[in-house]
């Protein structure tokens, strides 16, 4: 074999018959092939993925930031985003634990302030409030506030408890180590735990009905638009809106929890 | 060169408590890292101070409520008729309850649709603290025994005919005046509503008194008496020129219960 190649390259012209270059480079075409074809085919593959990710976008939690609004003048008690809830979150209905609650506030004329729950509100409001001396009164839907600055986030011992990307305080169950540390430690008293679980649990804005692109439970069962579910830095924003007509406060802002629920048309004497 | 910087000879020079100090220190630290890597889970700190993977289960929980546009889908008539309806802001799963199941097996799951006269005042019926002007019932005096259904549409609930009283809607300000010294008072005496009120409340706002001269037409010292009274009855007269002058007269008395001053 060596004596058919023209004796031009220099590889075959050294002595003592070393690799002709024909077979050194076949030997190094067979090494490279299938290392040269496995890249490509993972070029591919990746170019496929790429196809799939804009066929069906993954949900990206960089770009969110999101928030509640609560109208309290829009809120007739019926209880009904408390039901959903508990219906869309397995939320135990005996003992009685609310993730969402509604709170009755019936201001008399003498300044004293009864404030009544019955069930959390799951099943409205059925004793009519008591007449007579009555100044106002009014209902206020409650929930977890997702504090930008949250306590019980702080406080958890084991990071179980958690602020996401989207600005959603989460509890992680299955981390969980259930010391009640963030049920003590939260002003707005939005957890409890699970008596099964036992587990903290709490509001988590539907969090498996947003990232499908769905609004939270209670948001679409609200029957007179009290709620109002959006991106708190987005332009276009049912809650972008919300927050440009309405006066804004949120609940115990002494304590710059930064909460990302707004109420508008909130009494003074809610606490 | 090399064999005087070995590292068992830099061992061996150093003094013996240091070395067995360092073999404890060597030990924690392996236990450490052993512990760390078997204690902490598999993507904590992937995003943050949390396990990562604790988001995407939380993720791939079940829904329950559909959402309005999954039933816009197939009942496009009932949509279109509640949307030009007072009940156009109120979900499909707020009275026929959490249909996910139904959106993917129609025709064996379907959902409940109320009839329970009970259900529509969990809403409707008359309580104080809800707001003023949204339509509210006394449950024993509205048609007793009746379905609400008989009358009302729940798609498109505006009565067959319009509401007769102004505590249909206005129930706190109806029992509010019911057992002030105005009782006697209709509701048209201070107030003109346009007919069209009673179906498009918010877009023919009744009137209310302006000024201080028409609460004078009864107040005022020398006033006559309305005739809808009783003539026994005492009607607190006051001089207008010098009485709380600087202000309309409902800045201090509310009219639906005037004795609160």
């Amino acid at each position: 074999m060596a004596d058919e190649i023209p004796a031009t390259g220099s590889a075959s012209a050294r002595p003592g018959g070393g690799i002709p270059r024909r077979v050194f480079l076949g030997a190094c075409a067979a090494v490279a092939a299938p290392a040269l074809l496995t890249a490509a085919r993972q070029d591919g593959g990746a170019a496929q993925g790429a196809a799939d990710a804009t066929a069906a976008p993954r949900y990206d939690p960089r770009v969110h930031n999101y928030g509640m609004g609560v109208d309290v003048n829009k809120c007739i008690g019926c209880g009904r985003c408390a039901a959903a809830c508990k219906e869309e979150n397995d939320v135990p209905r005996d003992p009685h634990y609310c993730r969402t609650w509604i709170e009755r506030y019936v201001i008399k004329t003498d300044g004293e302030c009864e404030v009544d729950s019955p069930n959390g509100g799951i099943d409205g409001f059925p004793e009519p409030v008591a007449e007579g001396d009555v100044m106002r009164a009014f209902f206020v839907p409650k929930l977890c506030n997702h504090c930008a600055n949250a306590p019980c986030v702080q406080v958890c011992p084991v990071g179980a408890t958690f602020s996401t990307e989207d600005g959603v305080v989460l509890v992680d169950e299955s981390y969980c180590i259930g010391c009640r540390y963030c049920i003590q430690a939260c002003p707005y008293g939005a957890r409890f735990l699970h008596p099964v679980s036992k587990t903290a649990q709490k509001c988590t804005f539907c969090y498996h009905r947003v990232v499908r692109g769905l609004v939270p439970a209670c948001v679409e069962v609200c029957p007179t638009g009290a709620r109002i579910f959006g991106e708190v830095q987005r332009p276009s924003s049912p809650l972008t809106r919300f927050r440009r007509f309405n006066a804004l406060q949120v609940l115990k802002p002494q304590l710059n929890t930064e909460p990302r629920v707004y109420y508008a048309n909130l009494d003074g004497q809610v606490r | 060169m090399a064999g005087r910087f070995a590292p068992w000879r830099v061992f061996a020079a150093v003094p013996q408590q240091v070395r067995r100090l360092a073999i404890v220190v060597a030990v924690l630290v392996a236990a450490l890292i052993v512990a760390r890597a078997l204690l902490v889970p598999p993507t904590f700190g992937d995003r943050g101070h949390y396990r990562a993977a604790s988001v995407d289960s939380i993720e791939k929980l079940p829904i329950r409520y559909a959402g309005h546009e999954a039933c816009a889908m197939c009942h496009p008539q009932v949509v279109e008729r509640k949307a030009s309806s007072f009940h156009r802001g109120v979900a499909c799963e707020v009275c026929h309850g959490p249909a996910v199941q139904h959106t993917t097996n129609p025709i064996e799951v379907k959902p409940p649709a109320p009839r329970d006269r009970a259900f529509c005042p969990r809403c409707h019926a008359f309580n104080a603290a809800r707001p003023t002007g949204f339509p509210q019932i006394d449950t024993t005096q509205h048609n007793p025994g009746v379905p609400c259904f008989a009358c009302h549409n729940p798609h498109d609930p505006t009565p067959s005919h319009p509401p007769e009283s102004c505590a249909a809607c206005h129930g706190m300000i109806f029992r509010t005046e019911a057992v002030s010294p105005h009782a006697p008072l209709p509701c048209t005496e201070c107030h003109t509503a346009d007919p069209r009120h009673k179906e498009a409340p918010r877009q023919w706002l009744p009137t209310k008194p302006v000024d201080r001269e028409f609460c004078g037409g009864c107040h005022a010292a020398g006033a006559p008496a309305p005739a809808s009274l009783p003539a026994s009855l005492r009607i607190p007269r006051v001089d207008l020129a010098t009485h709380g002058e600087r202000y309309v007269c409902w800045q201090c008395h509310y009219p639906h219960y005037p004795e609160a001053n």
